[in-house]
């Protein structure tokens, strides 16, 4: 399942991850996104300094913070049993190309719940003068054993 | 842009249809990194229990904000999106899942120019995201 006593825990800082312009392209088309939301002249006639990444773009980010949850043997989770629950994007700017972003996952609360476990993650994002972007907020549902 | 003056509670901005075949799924989990087999193998998913091959949840949310995206002609003024995942999307080896979304307005702040857009997101005639909301600035 998952030990509870992870609540609180806070991850290490991700690496710099570099926003490209052709990486916005390939997750816009692939979450079927128009051609206009992807073109750079729109972005910029819109006041932005290159694309605007999809809402949902955070998402890569946020999976470098879960990989080490699964990873860390404390937190004892087993992915084969996870399924998503609940998912949110809080922006407090756009991820724009050019981007240079870390990202911090921490656990922000575990629950019991008829058997299964319900683990909520925030993973905050940050620019490259360490101010708040976007903060992704993730609720798993782990199985239980039996369930 | 649209004008917050011109919008009413409960007007559908879009209604969009998509269609999810194997090959989107495929797209998608090259997009985001999430290669997870029950996206993309019958025989895995079937072994975990699974009815098929199901569409990443993400994907689902991804979509179904782009008619909301498309309103606005600018992805830079969404402020918050959140959803529930309520139910899967199974997509056949053959043939596509036609997912189909309906984007109403739902809350107003005339002050602050936000607005609350729901997102009431359909396969097989059964919503599968739940409390699907989207904050955008205008």
């Amino acid at each position: 399942m998952v030990n509870p006593n992870i609540q609180g825990k806070r991850y290490p800082r991700s690496a710099a991850y570099l926003v490209g312009r052709e990486k916005i392209r390939e997750f816009a088309r692939a979450t079927f996104a128009s051609e206009e939301s992807i073109d750079l002249a729109a972005a910029k006639a819109s006041g932005h300094s290159d694309l605007v990444a999809p809402p949902t773009f955070p998402i890569v980010l946020q999976e470098f913070g879960l990989k080490l949850v699964i990873a860390d043997p404390e937190a004892g989770l087993d992915f084969s049993r996870v399924v998503h629950g609940e998912q949110k994007f809080v922006f407090q700017r756009p991820i724009v190309a050019g981007d240079l972003l870390t990202s911090e996952l921490s656990v922000a609360s575990v629950k019991s719940l008829g058997g299964n476990h319900m683990v909520v993650f925030d993973t905050e994002i940050f620019d490259e003068s360490n101010s708040l972007v976007c903060t992704a907020i993730s609720t798993l549902v782990v199985r239980g054993e039996d369930a | 842009m649209p004008e917050i003056s011109e919008l009413t509670i409960g007007d559908v901005i879009a209604e969009k249809n998509f269609n999810l075949d194997r090959d989107s799924l495929v797209r998608y989990a090259g997009a985001s990194g999430d290669f997870n087999p029950i996206h993309y193998r019958d025989d895995v998913a079937v072994s975990v229990g699974l009815p098929g091959v199901l569409a990443h949840g993400m994907l689902t949310m991804g979509l179904s904000i782009d008619p909301v995206v498309s309103w606005l002609g600018d992805a830079g003024k969404i402020l918050e999106y959140g959803v529930r995942f309520t139910k899967p999307v199974v997509v056949p080896a053959k043939g596509r899942a036609v997912i189909t979304v309906v984007a109403k307005v739902a809350e107003l702040d005339p002050e602050t120019k936000k607005v609350r857009i729901d997102l009431q997101t359909s396969f097989d005639g059964n919503n599968v995201l739940g409390k699907s909301q989207v904050w955008v600035q205008l």
